[in-house]
């Protein structure tokens, strides 16, 4: 009650860290297009091996993705960050260590998404295909991907929207995207109200012109 | 159709099963070249399976099957082809289906030049050559824009027999094609497969269109419980059947069949 009545805003003074806000943005950004890449290669990779018909191929790929998926990403972050090194014997980079966490974990969702939209595809379409003798390689690519991958990009859009927000996640383990920046800036002015507000609106910012895209590509694709 | 009668599927001893149940249990079958076979028979009698066995689509437990030159022995180990080589042996094989299966995504010329240009690597401008003839050959001369969303379940099924056509087929399978069109379709679809007997395409049809086996089928064919109960001429089958499980089943479709001979 008395921080609302006297509490004076001063978002210019947390705004005149525009140099440091700049390079939280790009790092942010740079890790969500990394990570969703890298997840995308992962998830259209494991995809097809999941339509392999040997179990030896099948079920690595299947622990794989519960793996990532029934363990919460912050542990996945830290353990890459922290374990995967100790395991290898190795010194990974940091930014590297940072990302492989969340490439991962794109992978998985992204290797559903991309099983997902193959199943989802009439049998009588793979069947027909066969009929006219074609290869697997051959329906694969002229007939069954050009329809799954229209009812791929939704899931895909909205799964990307939530790796970006996962981005922040890199907070913990020192990476200097948007939110660890606000974090310097807030040790640096005393002002967290402002800073994490300013942090929330850009993430909102980047995201909303987003989701409106995302539910339009939804709408054209259930034509 | 032609005098000499050479033979283009040969089928012996054909046995197909999921695990303990059998399917399909010993069938017989020759095909002359030009000749029309239909297979009849109650629903779950064998005869989809028996067909899509032909093709490999299913692959049969045991017996021999010769189409044309090739030969598969399904008792010997290493017969059954596989990749390229099972492509290749299908693609000689044309096969139309109940639900019409044509590619959403690609217009009725698209889908009927998808076998030459895909499968043969045939030009474009020479596919689409075949791919009008043979729509054209079908009625739908005015629908090679369409897609399959925009065109009648009857003009769908004519696109996809176009479309096995397109790939010169040496036999021609229908997987009961009139099945899920509306009964005032049906004719349309009958009516080009009537034609295609005419030109002299080898053919098998599984259907329950007794009036087209009777002025169609050079051989009848009639399963009950995956095996052959009778065999032999259309009008000895259809109008003489010998079996009394031929006779009960033929008895529901008596109206259709005696229709044109009154």
């Amino acid at each position: 009650m008395i921080l609302a009545v006297v509490y004076k805003w001063d978002f210019g003074l947390v705004l005149s860290y525009t140099h440091l806000w700049a390079k939280g943005l790009g790092v942010t950004l740079a890790y969500s297009v990394g990570t969703i890449a890298g997840g995308m290669i992962i998830g259209v990779i494991c995809g097809l091996l999941l339509l392999v018909r040997s179990r030896w191929v099948t079920l690595p790929v299947h622990y794989y993705v519960e793996i990532f998926r029934c363990t919460p990403l912050l542990v996945q972050i830290v353990w890459f960050y922290y374990a995967l090194p100790i395991v290898l014997q190795v010194e990974l980079p940091d930014w590297f260590a940072a990302g492989l966490g969340l490439t991962l974990y794109m992978g998985a969702f992204a290797t559903e998404i991309f099983r997902g939209g193959i199943i989802s595809i009439d049998k009588g379409q793979w069947q027909a295909s066969r009929a006219l003798g074609m290869t697997g390689g051959e329906l694969m690519r002229h007939i069954i991907l050009p329809q799954a991958t229209k009812r791929m990009i939704p899931p895909f859009v909205n799964q990307s929207i939530i790796q970006l927000k996962n981005t922040s996640l890199l907070y913990v383990v020192a990476i200097p995207d948007l939110m660890y920046t606000g974090s310097i800036i807030v040790s640096d002015t005393f002002r967290p109200l402002e800073v994490y507000t300013s942090v929330a609106i850009a993430y909102f910012i980047i995201l909303y012109p987003l989701t409106l895209w995302a539910a339009r590509l939804e709408a054209r694709v259930d034509q | 159709m032609t005098s000499s009668s050479e033979v283009m599927v040969k089928v012996e001893g054909l046995r197909k099963s999921y695990g303990n149940v059998e399917a399909v249990r010993g069938v017989s079958l020759e095909v002359d070249r030009g000749q029309v076979v239909v297979v009849i028979g109650p629903s779950g009698c064998g005869k989809s399976t028996f067909l899509r066995c032909i093709n490999l689509l299913e692959k049969p437990s045991a017996g021999t099957l010769q189409v044309g030159d090739r030969l598969v022995d399904f008792g010997a180990t290493h017969s059954m082809p596989r990749g390229r080589d099972l492509a290749r042996f299908r693609a000689r094989i044309g096969m139309v289906f109940q639900q019409f299966d044509l590619f959403p995504h690609m217009t009725a010329l698209q889908n009927v030049m998808s076998g030459p240009v895909i499968v043969k690597k045939m030009p474009k401008p020479e596919a689409e050559t075949v791919a009008r003839d043979l729509l054209a050959k079908v009625g739908l001369a005015a629908f090679t824009e369409r897609f399959p969303r925009n065109l009648s379940g009857g003009q769908q099924q004519r696109v996809a027999i176009a479309r096995a056509m397109a790939m010169a087929p040496e036999i021609m399978l229908f997987d009961e094609v009139t099945s899920a069109l509306d009964p005032e379709l049906v004719g349309e679809v009958l009516d080009v497969m009537k034609q295609l007997a005419t030109d002299g395409t080898t053919m098998i049809v599984v259907t329950h269109e007794m009036a087209f086996a009777r002025d169609v089928a050079d051989q009848v064919l009639v399963m009950d419980a995956g095996q052959v109960v009778e065999q032999g001429r259309a009008e000895e089958v259809l109008l003489r059947p010998q079996n009394p499980r031929t006779a009960s089943f033929l008895s529901r479709f008596h109206s259709t069949i005696g229709e044109r001979k009154a």
